[in-house]
């Protein structure tokens, strides 16, 4: 008998992630057989030390935060493949909202992940005829009439996404929107961070939402 | 076995295999998808439009991606940082891995690694430093998902109250941190007047769409506007600055 798509998700999913973990282990793994240079102990854990406390914590608080949006199988391919806060995720949002689905039913899942697929194959095929084509581009690239535009890649995305986000939820938005606007003002290093703050942002999102749910105000 | 060199063609070959599996998963995701959207009666042409707006929104977050690519091959060289940015991390968590790694090190940034223990201590650093949350996933998405079914499950319109509310504390966040620089004067304005420029584009787009019935504009809206306000931060950056 046929495997429901809900359950087979899961099996295919887990596989794949399975395979993608033991590839990030081989790469490094391979590249010390090759050359015979494992590395001292005392670097990599300091290195570790530097950034494994924020970014432990950002990984695994990413996952509770936008899996519910992503669905399940745009979530074990968006993981795998990364950039999601400023690539997967909005580009899943996005295709939900054009083909009019909700995130967390079959169809929103099923709009997610091939948002999310046609995301992953494009940014590596860029990435790959980027590397490719080093030569013609970096002038492009690295030119300095042409920086601010780069510089402004996540305003540009952000503030096209809220008008549709923000416009139809304003109540909701209100408040996590404040708190934000008023912490990054008077703590501007928190821009390094961001990440930590989007777990903030959503709990806090959810908490003004229940208050105006009982209040029958959503 | 050729001498260690950060641009080798061992390292090339590591690579290649890594985007290889990544390009492999996501076409295998994204053929099961669309069999599945056929089999529910998903038009095509939402298909369509779906895989090429995902597309072409890509394009320009890919070349920031590859200017970070750039940014790291000064003293990783290509291939590790292109293999890096293919899979599971993302710029703000890669340079900042490598970079405390080298600094532990004693490594200038502006030269490129000849210490094979050096990079691959870098490279593991990197590999670790964001590994727990793919683990979360393999072990726990399912039980997540579930839990994400019962509550829609349950009460339906609470339930798509708190995932409006995951994305709209996302968009929070981001949007606060465009104000992180407002206090340093007129060029701290500049990331506010883009996303501004942006929303208004993105807001002419909703009425083309609405009122000028221009509904084939609704896939593409989000990559224009985010086109539209990268072209007018320069202006925008001089005027300002």
């Amino acid at each position: 008998m046929q495997r429901p798509y809900s359950e087979s998700v899961h099996i295919f999913g887990r596989i794949w992630v399975a395979l993608g973990i033991l590839i990030l282990f081989l790469a490094p793994t391979a590249i010390c057989v090759y050359y015979n240079a494992w590395p001292a102990l005392t670097p990599v854990l300091t290195g570790l030390l530097g950034v494994a406390p924020i970014f432990w914590t950002v990984g695994v608080i990413e996952v509770f935060t936008f899996t519910p949006m992503l669905g399940a199988s745009a979530s074990y391919l968006g993981f795998i493949t990364g950039n999601l806060s400023n690539l997967k995720v909005p580009a899943a949002l996005n295709a939900m909202e054009a083909a009019k689905v909700k995130p967390g039913t079959e169809e929103g899942d099923l709009i997610s992940t091939i948002a999310v697929a046609a995301s992953a194959i494009v940014n590596t095929l860029v990435l790959a005829f980027g590397v490719l084509l080093l030569g013609y581009l970096r002038p492009v690239l690295e030119s300095p009439v042409l920086k601010p535009a780069f510089a402004n890649i996540l305003p540009a995305l952000f503030g096209a996404l809220a008008v549709v986000y923000v416009s139809k939820n304003w109540k909701i938005a209100l408040t996590p929107l404040i708190l934000m606007i008023t912490l990054f003002i008077l703590v501007p290093s928190l821009a390094s961070s961001v990440g930590i703050l989007v777990p903030v942002g959503a709990i806090v999102a959810i908490a003004a939402a229940r208050i105006l749910y009982k209040k029958n105000l959503l | 076995m050729e001498p260690f060199n950060v641009n080798s063609g061992f390292l090339y070959g590591v690579t290649i295999v890594v985007i290889i599996f990544v390009l492999s998963q996501s076409g295998y995701f994204l053929y099961r998808a669309l069999k599945r959207a056929k089999e529910l009666h998903i038009s095509s042409s939402v298909l369509r439009k779906t895989i090429a707006s995902s597309a072409i929104f890509t394009i320009a977050p890919a070349a920031a991606i590859l200017i970070g690519v750039i940014s790291m091959s000064s003293f990783l060289g290509f291939p590790w940082p292109w293999l890096r940015l293919s899979v599971l991390g993302a710029v703000t968590y890669e340079l900042p891995a490598a970079t405390t790694t080298a600094n532990a090190m004693g490594i200038d940034l502006t030269k490129v690694i000849t210490d094979p223990k050096a990079f691959t201590a870098i490279a593991w650093v990197m590999t670790l430093g964001i590994i727990p949350g793919i683990f979360v996933i393999l072990f726990g998405m399912k039980k997540i998902q579930s839990g994400v079914l019962k509550l829609k499950a349950k009460d339906s319109k609470w339930g798509d109250a708190v995932l409006t509310s995951l994305f709209l504390g996302m968009i929070s966040a981001f949007l606060g941190m465009l104000f992180a620089k407002v206090r340093t004067g007129l060029p701290g304005l500049v990331p506010i007047a883009v996303a501004l420029v942006s929303a208004l584009l993105m807001g002419v787009c909703g009425i083309l769409i609405k009122v000028c019935k221009m509904t084939w504009l609704e896939q593409y809206a989000l990559p224009i506007s985010m086109l539209g306000a990268m072209a007018m931060s320069l202006p925008i950056t001089s005027w300002l600055q």
